[in-house]
């Protein structure tokens, strides 16, 4: 299926989650969801028998400065061979965005960095805890407007 | 075998002072800590693998810090790393040495300016005695930082105070 052809299906299914689209981006075209309907719309992407994604290649987080905050979702279909983006947009006051963890396993990991380095938290997840930071570490480093602290344990962290 | 074969030419009696048969003992046979953390491990093998050979200078790599001697810091030393590398090297014995291996346990390396994660310099946390500059350092400069170390374990003294 061509990415208008996703586009449009999804349109048809979901309708009002269904915010926005660029299919002829290049060079991937995306689809941007609602953060609170994401689930069930990967749950149809990854059952659908004319869609079949079932590998998430990779999931990132976003910081498109002025308080938004994003998740990239980049899906592909070993069977179909068709690959397509997934986009949503929440603010960094409410970062609230479902998990897809059930969906497919790899976003366990690729969401507790997404939640270390901008603070998305993903409702649903069965573990969400900071993976790459240690454990103890204050604020999210990726975000546009993250300071380096001075001090961490004792270690003077700038040079 | 270099610092004794020229020395029992008519009898097998050797007289040396204490200092020099402990410091002969100890830069003989310097056993290292595995301490690899990141692309300066690789080097680290390769040193000690079969053609730039650590092992003829009686370094072998031991898995616990209780066995070694010298603690080999080969990589990026993050935040999350520093408070385990304080712990291991208070669990070895002394005399205990440590050479910074590449540019990030020297001074942060390339994420001296950016690196929020990453400790700038393994000497903020540890003594240490001998830098290795490079990234990585190409197994003969390693190899010249073990000589350095062990030419600063030959003028050490029983009566001053141990390095590290």
């Amino acid at each position: 299926m061509t990415a208008q052809e996703i586009f449009e299906s999804l349109k048809g299914r979901f309708g009002d989650a269904i915010l926005d689209a660029k299919v002829d981006a290049v060079p991937d075209p995306w689809v941007k969801i609602a953060p609170a309907r994401l689930k069930e719309v990967c749950l149809f992407l990854r059952d659908d028998g004319e869609m079949l994604f079932d590998l998430l290649m990779c999931l990132s987080g976003v910081d498109y400065r002025g308080g938004k905050l994003g998740v990239v979702y980049h899906c592909d279909s070993t069977v179909k061979h068709h690959k397509i983006v997934l986009k949503t947009e929440v603010t960094d006051a409410d970062p609230h965005v479902s998990s897809v963890e059930s969906v497919w396993k790899t976003a366990n990991w690729h969401e507790r960095e997404a939640f270390d380095m901008y603070g998305i938290v993903f409702e649903g997840h069965p573990d969400l805890r900071r993976i790459l930071m240690p454990d103890d570490w204050k604020g999210f480093p990726l975000r546009k407007d993250y300071q380096v602290p001075e001090f961490y344990n004792g270690m003077k962290v700038p040079y | 075998m270099g610092l004794l074969d020229q020395k029992f030419e008519n009898s097998n009696i050797v007289i040396t002072s204490m200092d020099n048969l402990l410091n002969w003992a100890r830069l003989s046979s310097l056993w290292g800590m595995q301490f690899g953390l990141a692309c300066c491990a690789i080097e680290m093998m390769a040193t000690g693998a079969s053609h730039y050979d650590l092992d003829r200078f009686g370094t072998f790599f031991r898995g616990t810090p209780r066995q070694s001697d010298v603690m080999i810091v080969a990589g990026t030393v993050t935040l999350k790393m520093a408070s385990r590398i304080k712990v291991l090297y208070d669990q070895m014995s002394e005399p205990r040495y440590v050479i910074s291996m590449g540019s990030c346990s020297n001074c942060g390396g390339p994420y001296w300016e950016h690196g929020y994660h990453v400790l700038k310099g393994v000497d903020r946390i540890i003594p240490v005695d001998v830098y290795v500059p490079g990234c990585p350092p190409r197994p003969e400069a390693l190899m010249e930082g073990l000589l350095k170390l062990q030419e600063k374990i030959r003028t050490e003294s029983l009566a001053k105070k141990k390095s590290a």
